[in-house]
């Protein structure tokens, strides 16, 4: 017995002390340089206490992003989960060529981040001139002219414009945790309320959305995790956009430490990203744990 | 068998070891600057042959992403045998006061360029009495760049001062053309159009002092400043902010605007278009002032290959390498011994404008304050596109002002 969790202990070991080093070490050193006065390429490691994030929450270009990160991450929650449970509820009808339309949803998640804000610049790309192009154009072929918008480059929009190119990407993915769970509901369930006289929306209603819980919450947390720590997309798609409407924390960091060289400011707002992504996911972990426990 | 392959394996291990390298760290990946990078490679290849180059470049308008990479490679204890850097405050400040690099002066006496180069120039690669990079090449940020079609075809005279380019915009409006084409998705291109309104409200002394302290921030002639560019949006494409630089370039290429402001790498890329209706004036209010930027290359401490930067950094500041360079790049040499005849029109003009008009530094191209009061400045700017509140913004312009020191 007691061997054994020697020679456990050794397996492990290795990728202990790497993840101990790479990860929480690094978030050690991030937390400290959040702390210090490093505000040029040579390090200045005078303690300064929380100065830089009192600094931090009265700069606007931080309110501006901070609030942006909250509307795409309710918007993105909402409307992946939302299209990708529609979309496997559909699939579990039976359709047919299911496994086509399987890959066809799926298939955006292969793409990078980068690659897709790409090509979603140019689809929302307005036009200019009195000239459409992208998404308008084909609006104004089809008669819909007058759904025609500026997108990205709208200040009312901004952000929400990237939540299209988010859900795009990532409906598809939710579509597949939903669809799996769909399929793991016991058919006697089914059977039973079948001959209880209920009908196709009851079923999903009272019988396979009350299961599915653990996925939905699986899904708020991946996404949400995605969603408060996005970069790639916003920086390739509109970059910080016009009047920072598009500016996300993420993008704050990397234009504020490396073109700025303000390095603490730069780990403060690393930390405050942290503690959100933390925020939604201790608890989750919690329960996990706690339910593996009762098992 | 076996010893004939370790021998190989090792020799190729010593080879690699051995060789003779040179790494050159730079953001110039597109047309016409990567054709004059070439150039200065050729050159250096031919004079110090089996010399291998390494080109270590980042894409991206003014730098942007290639400072980050930079930042982490130096930071990491890896430099760059040399670098790209736009002279200045962004030279100094960053790199030479925070002790990262080494001074060349002795390179500069070895090479007399001290006595070819103006003092405009001289002034800002050096500190402690020390020269610190080779300028390459200048750049001009204040230019005007029009259709001349259009213009033609609307009787209309390119604008020399912000009352005639009101009245030019105006009629171009009113014709379906878009006045002054702009691009605004890299963050830094509505700084650089304020930057030119700034000189050409306050003049050279008043712009510079911006920087020094001699000027306040508070000044009536910013605020006018201020509600000149907040007028002056009024006539860009609606899009601005889904294009790059060079996509609002696309457009006086696609005769859908009439104007441009933007530095003379515009060049390059009508050029690169096969675009030769273009024409050019001064930025308004600009008569007489040139707004220069410059790129240069330095000595890093712990260059891995020393000798071999020394030599190339000789290529650079050669009257052979300027000359090959700049043609290619459509910017002007930094030495002024250099016949204007060999270049094409537009670089003719802006060597001789080079010689008389007054020189102030840019700010949004790193010359004229520290790479932090830029990021800031630029930040500042951009949200004034967007809302342009003259009042706030003028106050966020103080307040960063003071932020680094400068008393207001």
């Amino acid at each position: 017995m007691k061997t054994d969790r020697i020679v456990a202990l050794l397996f492990i070991l290795p990728s202990l002390i790497l993840i101990g080093i790479f990860i929480y070490g690094f978030i050690g050193w991030t937390g400290w340089v959040s702390m210090v006065n490093w505000r040029d390429v040579f390090p200045d490691f005078t303690f300064v206490g929380l100065r830089n994030y009192s600094r931090l929450f009265q700069h606007f270009r931080f309110a501006i992003s901070m609030k942006n990160t909250l509307v795409f991450t309710i918007l993105f929650l909402i409307a992946s989960i939302g299209i990708g449970l529609l979309l496997a509820i559909l699939l579990d009808r039976k359709v047919r060529f299911e496994g086509f339309f399987r890959t066809v949803y799926l298939f955006p998640m292969a793409v990078s981040f980068v690659v897709t804000g790409v090509v979603w610049r140019w689809i929302l790309n307005p036009g200019t001139g009195g000239e459409s192009v992208g998404l308008n154009w084909l609006l104004e072929k089809i008669g819909l002219g007058f759904l025609k918008s500026g997108w990205y480059t709208d200040p009312n929009i901004g952000i929400k414009a990237v939540v299209i190119a988010a859900v795009w990407q990532m409906s598809g993915y939710v579509m597949a945790l939903y669809l799996s769970g769909i399929r793991s509901v016991p058919n006697e369930l089914y059977e039973a309320a079948q001959l209880d006289g209920a009908n196709v929306f009851q079923l999903y209603r009272y019988i396979v959305l009350p299961l599915l819980r653990p996925v939905t919450l699986s899904a708020v947390i991946i996404l949400g995790h995605i969603s408060l720590k996005i970069f790639d997309l916003v920086f390739a798609m509109t970059g910080s956009g016009i009047g920072f409407s598009c500016d996300v924390p993420a993008l704050f960091m990397y234009d504020t430490t490396f073109r700025g060289n303000y390095f603490s400011q730069g780990a403060a707002i690393a930390m405050i990203l942290l503690l959100c992504v933390a925020a939604l996911i201790i608890p989750y972990l919690v329960y996990s744990i706690r339910s593996e426990v009762r098992k | 068998m076996w010893r004939k392959l370790v021998l190989l394996v090792a020799m190729s291990l010593l080879v690699t070891v051995f060789a003779a390298k040179i790494e050159i760290f730079s953001w110039w990946t597109a047309g016409g600057e990567a054709e004059g990078l070439q150039e200065l490679f050729n050159i250096y290849s031919k004079l110090y042959p089996g010399v291998e180059i390494i080109n270590a470049t980042v894409a991206g308008g003014a730098g942007a992403q290639a400072k980050a990479v930079l930042k982490t490679r130096m930071l990491g204890g890896d430099p760059p045998d040399t670098f790209q850097v736009h002279a200045g405050h962004e030279l100094i400040d960053t790199w030479v006061k925070t002790g990262f690099m080494e001074p060349i002066t002795f390179l500069y006496k070895e090479e007399g360029w001290d006595k070819v180069m103006p003092k405009g120039i001289l002034d800002i690669v050096s500190y402690n009495g020390e020269y610190w990079s080779v300028p390459v090449n200048i750049h001009r940020a204040n230019v005007l760049w029009y259709n001349k079609k259009i213009f033609e075809k609307y009787g209309l005279k390119p604008p020399k001062t912000f009352e005639e380019f009101f009245q030019v915009a105006e009629v171009l409006k009113s014709h379906g053309i878009i006045p002054l084409a702009l691009g605004t998705k890299d963050g830094w291109e509505a700084a650089h159009a304020f930057e030119t309104v700034l000189i050409g409200k306050l003049g050279a002394e008043g712009y510079k002092g911006l920087w020094t302290g001699q000027t306040k921030w508070s000044d009536p002639r910013v605020t006018d400043a201020l509600e000149t560019f907040a007028k002056m949006l009024q006539y860009v494409n609606s899009d601005h902010a889904a294009r790059t630089w060079d996509e609002a370039c696309a457009l006086i290429v696609e005769g859908k605007a009439a104007m441009n402001i933007m530095g003379d790498w515009a060049v390059g890329y009508f050029y690169a278009k096969n675009f030769y209706d273009f024409g050019w004036v001064l930025a308004p209010g600009n008569e007489g002032i040139f707004d220069a930027l410059s790129d240069s290359f330095g000595l890093p401490k712990g260059a891995k290959n020393r000798e071999n930067v020394i030599n190339f950094l000789r290529v650079l500041g050669s009257k052979e390498g300027q000359l090959a360079f700049n043609i290619k790049k459509g910017s002007i040499p930094a030495r002024t011994d250099i016949d204007k005849n060999l270049f094409p029109e537009y670089q003719r003009s802006a060597m001789e404008d080079w010689l008389k008009h007054e020189i102030v530094p840019s700010v949004m191209h790193g010359a004229a304050a520290s790479e932090s009061w830029v990021t800031e400045f630029k930040d500042v700017i951009s949200l004034f596109v967007a809302r342009p509140d003259v009042k706030t913004t003028q106050k966020a312009l103080v307040s960063i002002a003071k932020a680094q020191g400068v008393p207001q």
